[in-house]
């Protein structure tokens, strides 16, 4: 008996396909570069600054960038108001912000995806009473929130990043839980149940890998308002503690020096703007790759 | 000689909980139904949209249990409301689904899906898995090559074959057939009615087949029952249903049927000219 038909083109690999999505959004190619500028900066930190972001130069208080005047090269984007350099400063930075991004959604993701996962398979009294919880931690506005945590815990980088991804979870929390609900009635699901699936592989090993890519998106999306939150707790001084060199910190230490020395306030907050466009647009990307629905053939 | 499956007066009730403005109510999918299957034979159930074959479908596969009645497979009684499924009985029992576009999770190779219900049922090593599932992609008509492939480099009657194939990697008795091909197109039904006939008589399987599709049932049932709004208006051998239906939802079914030979579309010309 013949076979309906044979497949004579080779079919494209996973990784070939999401490129070829990928690679067509030139944001999300521009962000993705300049994500890995920052990555290995931030790797490499002690082979790249030019100083220690620790030292304390005190013959050069506030020096204005190397290529204004009255500026010196060997402190390009001039020093802060302890003589400390501030391009140093932020390639350490860096480490913080992407350290920090990272925790906040691994946590987020890992817990998020756990108390979706439950509460759109199981459904009943579980879903409500976890979703109404989700709905109390959304209606606070999220900073604030953030912010009442790091009051509670005490102020610190650990408490900011547990804060954060407490507020960042009711997102994951309702993405899982709905993809989750429609996958839940397909047919392999229900296959995999007559051929026996326990309760365990039909969430983890059935519906879990079908419901990540939207999840996947959602991720890089809440890594750069990771940043962008850790920044202002830093900013209102219950984040990261000085003399550490986190970019928000940093902002924070600047305000009073802002009409004076424009250079210590301008250059952290345009590495944290920088450092959020780069990881939306590439979010931006990944969705177009990896979302079926806006996949153009 | 037990019979494979047999159900004595099976019920389904569907409650739906009232709500500020409407009142509760039970919706009766299945309404007593009774039949048996022997080995080797295929029970054939017809009837229109929302009849309650599917549900009945979910009753014989151990899905969902029946609100009423008894259900034996190989005269074991079986209420899953009230017991834990034994691993033998969930064997006994497959079912292959409609779409064949959903049954297959996409993100799992062919070879993974079928070998999944020997890891969960089964002690056999990896190798002897994959053999076994390799033989049985070649009784279902598709090559080895196939193995390593992913749901969306099929098309439907491939699709379908895998369904099948992975429904028989735990030799079950009984094979619940829930409109298998009514998404195929015609030569593609054909192959796979003819693929579920071979099968039938190499591993001595036991059918139920659920369709609207009157020729496909007429092909391949032994005994036939149609269903209406959840009740069996008839149940017989083919040749008693086909020859003499008793029941007039039943004679409107098979006057609804489309006849395609020289004779009747000369008689439909003739009316039609007349008119």
């Amino acid at each position: 008996m013949a076979v309906a038909e044979i497949k004579t083109t080779k079919p494209q690999t996973g990784f070939a396909e999401f490129w070829f999505y990928f690679s067509r959004n030139k944001g999300a190619v521009m962000g993705l570069v300049v994500f890995l500028i920052i990555l290995f900066v931030a790797v490499f930190a002690a082979f790249v600054a030019p100083h220690s972001p620790s030292v304390q130069n005190r013959d050069v208080l506030l020096l204005p960038p190397g290529w204004t005047q009255g500026g010196q090269w060997t402190y390009l984007l001039g020093t802060d108001a302890v003589g400390r350099d501030i391009l140093s400063r932020l390639i350490y930075g860096a480490r913080f912000s992407l350290f920090i991004g990272l925790v906040v959604v691994t946590l987020s993701v890992i817990s998020g995806v756990l108390v979706g996962l439950i509460a759109g398979y199981f459904r009943g009294r579980t879903d409500t009473i976890i979703m109404r919880v989700m709905d109390i931690i959304l209606a606070f506005p999220s900073l604030l929130l953030a912010l009442v945590l790091v009051a509670v815990l005490g102020p610190g980088l650990v408490n900011a990043m547990i804060a954060i991804s407490l507020v960042n979870l009711p997102h994951f929390v309702r993405l899982t839980r709905a993809a989750v609900m429609s996958e839940r009635t397909k047919d392999y699901v229900i296959a995999s149940r007559v051929a026996g699936a326990g309760t365990m592989r039909l969430m983890f090993l059935t519906i879990l890998p079908n419901c990540l890519a939207p999840l996947i998106v959602q991720a890089t999306l809440a890594f750069s308002a990771a940043i962008l939150d850790a920044a202002a707790l830093g900013f209102l001084g219950m984040g990261a503690q000085p003399p550490t060199p986190e970019w928000g910190t940093m902002l924070a230490e600047a305000r009073e020096f802002i009409q004076r020395a424009w250079w210590v306030v301008t250059f952290p907050g345009v590495a944290i703007l920088v450092t959020v466009i780069a990881i939306n647009l590439m979010g931006d990307g990944l969705r177009d790759a990896l979302d079926p629905k806006l996949k153009r053939s | 000689m037990t019979h494979v499956l047999e159900a004595r007066n099976l019920t389904r009730d569907y409650h739906i909980p009232g709500s500020l403005f409407k009142k509760a109510k039970t919706v009766h999918a299945v309404k007593g139904v009774s039949f048996s299957v022997d080995q080797g034979k295929t029970l054939a159930i017809v009837g229109e949209s929302g009849c309650g074959k599917s549900t009945l479908a979910r009753i014989v596969t151990m899905i969902d249990p029946a609100t009423a009645g008894d259900m034996l497979i190989d005269g074991n009684k079986v209420d899953i409301a009230k017991e834990r499924l034994t691993p033998e009985m969930r064997q006994k029992v497959q079912i292959v689904f409609q779409n064949p576009y959903g049954t297959l999770n996409p993100r799992k190779k062919i070879g993974e899906i079928l070998t999944e219900p020997l890891i969960i049922n089964t002690n056999m090593k990896a190798d002897d898995r994959r053999d076994k599932a390799m033989a049985m992609l070649k009784k279902v008509g598709l090559e080895e090559k196939h193995y390593g492939r992913y749901p969306h480099m099929f098309s439907g009657g491939q699709r379908q074959r895998v369904a099948i194939a992975r429904a028989l990697m735990l030799n079950p008795r009984l094979l619940v057939l829930d409109e298998p091909v009514s998404a195929l197109d015609l030569s593609v039904q054909a192959q796979v009615l003819n693929l579920l006939a071979d099968l039938q008589d190499e591993f001595q399987l036991t059918y139920v087949f659920i369709s609207h599709d009157l020729s496909v049932v007429r092909y391949i049932a032994d005994d036939v029952m149609v269903m209406y709004y959840g009740e069996a208006v008839e149940y017989g051998s083919r040749e008693e249903v086909f020859s003499d239906p008793k029941h007039n939802y039943t004679k409107t079914l098979f006057a609804a049927t489309p006849r395609a030979d020289v004779e009747s579309i000369k008689a439909r010309l003739a009316r039609k000219n007349a008119a």
